[in-house]
């Protein structure tokens, strides 16, 4: 079958199973050479799982597939590779002991001996073509986000790939960096090739993309053309309803200074200080959203907050109450309700295999007097979780991991609140959440903070950030840039102070 | 006295040294094989047998090595393709060869190797090389299978730093998915790696039954597959460290019997004791003093399966 050269990729009615979950119903797609496709859709719409199968890693379990109009049957990576498809995985593939070079090259045939020195050379062009700037000698644990993901870029196009891949290429990046790498995407556009994103971001659909196909619940909703649309039809035709793309913000009574953090300092095990002299106030009905590129020491910052890290100096008041050096445990007896929602929902905020009652017991069974665990009031509470979060579980004894992201996150955070917490703090609380359970999030959050709660929340999307938040924190190596009045910033200055390019007096914070 | 006691350093080694060499290309492709003893013992009395029975020194190498990798064999297909657990399969495979070990050398105890054996594994003086003072004759004037050793750790060096496999395997041990994702055919590597490891486990087990005691008795090996384990730590996983840790814990392995015409009033026991200690002690620091590179290859004991969700 030859069709016309332009058309590089014709994927024909592909299905793939997972068990029992349908993560792609005979969905259709193409790729023409010189244009940019944007891959929309909610998580676990089955946009990853598509171009997963385009790059060999997945078998389709039906389907047909065209590259360069030849049928193809991708039983490994290396099939793909060699037809010229080339993906940028969201979670890098990189080594971390191997240099830049040495991850370059990797999987390529070529001479037995490797000459290290014609190969960085060879990757020095390579890069100055694009416009990139390297070190081709630094081992990859040394290398910034952004720095990886010239990696990623520079394997790809070292391999001479022309149908590009980016799965979430933005997910950790400042806006400055986004704008840098969609600049290298229009580059590599008018060199020919064919790009696909993959993204749950409108604006950038809309700012990169010349097509755009919907997906949703492993089905294709339609594909556009970018220009014919508008953010409100792309996210109906994406959550499948109407929606209300707003996040409200009540205003709430304030009670200053509950949660005061003086001169918090943390060094990590290899000693390296993350956190710098960390001063902050949060007050009683605010949330404090603190934004910040990963690994600016928000991990830290939450771990020392609830009493997980040992603190290099510096103090933590709550209502005047020092609880600098407090394990949790002791934080919880002295009668301050500190409530954590963690990044890692399954891994540190829940027991995955245990159902919902152990998990509600775990937060206080300490507190029953008897040897024997009492189940039935807590049984009885996780009861309450279920009829009143609308969570969607077989039972209350049904493992948590085997619940969808939205209703884990919802177990978490009703239970917490469930303890009446003076204090929240949460960790990216809608990472990997679909659009619906993200505004349950916020809403849930909204409310504690109208009854008084002191609410500390770590964000990655600065326009929920943006619209949520009363004040925005944020951190850049550990120390603190500013903290804003979201009316008065734009995401552009908060990228600038992300990335420590600008950074405010501590008179002119808010 | 000191070039004696070297030599026999080297001789002690020298079995230890490919036993290293093996798991450390077992490791580097992500497979923790915890079978070294077994497969020692198997190509020691493989290679014992064929040996006695052939008077060729050619079979009874050989043999040895097949006797091994087949050892390393049944952990792979096991491991990789099975994806059993590898820290058990490693604990059966050692049970299993020192099983057949000792079923197989009931007959061998008390039978003496043929003269042409014994002829073949005398030492042969490299020209020019042994005339280094000191050093020559003790490095340089060994048997063949002493310079094998040698050159394994140097071709296992270049090998796995300055060619294209070597990276591959690599990148195949400290991030399989991205091996993997890159086009390389892990699986393969996999197999390859794990039964050289087992081939020159086998080799450095025939070294023992026919060069370093020579004769054949029960449990020859007497822990040191396990040594090899703990001395894969000391390495760090870098081969050319094998010349360093294998010769060391040769030496280790014999002091004791070279002390005891001093008269030292401590008791025999204490002192056979030592190599076990030393390698209690290294496990000790390299966890205390936990560096990047130091851990080891990310991926080592976990299976790998492409589609996991």
């Amino acid at each position: 079958m030859t069709i016309e050269t332009d058309l590089y990729v014709k994927m024909q009615d592909i299905c793939k199973t997972f068990g029992e979950v349908r993560a792609n119903h005979n969905i259709s797609f193409e790729v023409h050479r010189g244009e940019i496709y944007a891959l929309l859709g909610e998580n676990g719409a089955g946009k990853s799982t598509l171009m997963n199968i385009l790059s060999g890693i997945y078998t389709p379990d039906s389907g047909r597939i065209y590259v360069h109009g030849e049928e193809k049957h991708f039983t490994t990576p290396s099939q793909s590779i060699e037809a010229g498809i080339g993906m940028i995985y969201q979670h890098f593939k990189l080594v971390d002991p191997l240099t830049a070079t040495e991850n370059i090259i990797l999987g390529q045939k070529g001479h037995f001996l490797l000459n290290k020195r014609a190969l960085s050379r060879r990757i020095h062009e390579l890069a100055d073509q694009y416009g990139f700037s390297i070190d081709p000698n630094k081992q990859a644990y040394d290398m910034s986000v952004s720095e990886k993901q010239t990696v990623e870029i520079l394997k790809v196009l070292y391999r001479g790939a022309d149908i590009l891949i980016l799965d979430e290429p933005t997910a950790v990046l400042t806006p400055q960096e986004t704008k840098k790498l969609f600049d290298v995407m229009r580059a590599m556009k008018k060199q020919g090739c064919a790009i696909v994103i993959i993204t749950h971001k409108l604006n950038e659909v809309m700012e990169i993309s010349d097509w755009v196909s919907v997906m949703r619940k492993g089905e294709t909703v339609g594909t556009i053309k970018t220009s014919e649309t508008t953010p409100t039809e792309l996210t109906n035709m994406m959550v499948g309803k109407t929606v209300s793309l707003s996040i409200h913000r009540p205003e709430a009574k304030k009670e200053p200074g509950v949660f005061k953090v003086t001169d918090l300092c943390v060094r990590d095990k290899e000693g390296v200080l993350r956190l710098d002299h960390i001063n902050f106030e949060l007050n009683g009905g605010e949330i404090l959203g603190v934004a910040g590129v990963a690994g600016s020491g928000q991990k830290q910052l939450c771990e020392a907050l609830t009493g997980l890290q040992p603190l290099e100096s510096g103090s933590i008041h709550f209502r005047g109450r020092d609880m600098a050096g407090l394990s949790p445990r002791e934080i919880s007896l002295s009668g301050i309700s500190v409530s954590f929602i963690p990044e890692d929902r399954l891994g540190m905020g829940l027991v995955a295999n245990m159902d919902m009652v152990d998990n509600i017991i775990l937060r206080d069974y300490y507190r029953q007097k008897t040897f024997l665990l009492h189940r039935r009031p807590s049984e009885e509470k996780a009861e309450r979780l279920v009829t009143t979060l609308n969570i969607q579980t077989p039972g209350v004894h049904h493992a948590v991991k085997k619940l969808s992201g939205g209703n884990i996150q919802k177990v978490l955070l009703g239970r917490e609140i469930a303890c009446d917490p003076n204090v929240i703090i949460t960790a990216y609380a809608t990472r990997g959440l679909d659009v619906g359970s993200s505004h349950v999030v916020y809403e849930l959050l909204n409310k504690q903070k109208t009854k008084g709660v002191a609410i500390l929340y770590f964000g990655e999307d600065l326009d929920v950030l943006l619209e949520l938040s009363d004040r925005i924190m944020v951190l850049c190596n550990g120390r603190i840039s500013g903290i804003v009045d979201p009316n008065q910033v734009d995401k552009e200055a908060l990228g600038f102070m992300m990335s420590g390019a600008r950074k405010l007096d501590r008179e002119d914070w808010v | 006295m000191l070039s004696d006691f070297l030599v026999a350093a080297i001789v002690a080694g020298t079995p230890l040294l490919f036993a290293v060499l093996g798991e450390i290309f077992a490791e580097r492709s992500g497979k923790l094989n915890l079978g070294l003893e077994g497969m020692m013992l198997m190509g020691a009395v493989v290679g014992f047998q064929v040996g006695l029975s052939t008077s060729q020194v050619g079979l009874a190498l050989l043999s040895a090595m097949i006797a091994g990798g087949a050892g390393a064999l049944i952990f792979a297909v096991l491991t990789i393709t099975l994806r059993s657990n590898q820290v058990v399969t490693g604990l059966a495979l050692t049970m299993f060869g020192m099983g057949f070990s000792s079923f197989v050398g009931k007959n061998l105890v008390g039978e003496a190797l043929p003269e042409t054996i014994k002829l073949f594994f005398q030492p042969y003086p490299i020209p020019f090389l042994c005339n280094i003072p000191f050093l020559g004759p003790i490095l340089f004037a060994r048997d063949p299978l002493v310079y094998g050793g040698y050159a394994a750790v140097i071709i296992g060096s270049l090998y796995l730093y300055r060619t294209r496999c070597g990276l591959h395997l690599r990148a195949v041990g400290e991030n399989t998915a991205a091996a993997d994702a890159a086009g390389i055919r892990v699986t393969l590597y996999q197999y390859v790696h794990v039964v050289l490891g087992g081939i020159l486990c086998g080799l450095g087990g025939a070294y023992l039954s026919l060069v370093d005691v020579p004769a054949w008795q029960d449990n020859i090996t007497a822990g040191r597959g396990w040594i090899a384990i703990a001395l894969v730590i000391f390495c760090k996983w870098n081969p050319w460290v094998v010349f360093l840790g294998a010769y060391l814990f040769g030496g280790l392995d014999i002091i004791g019997f070279r002390l005891q015409r001093f008269d030292i009033p401590i008791s025999q026991y204490i002192i056979d004791m030592l190599p076990y200690l030393v390698t209690i002690l290294i496990l000790v620091i390299s966890s205390v003093r936990k560096s990047r590179g130091s851990a080891g290859p990310a991926e080592m004991g976990h299976p790998y399966f492409r589609e996991e969700k």
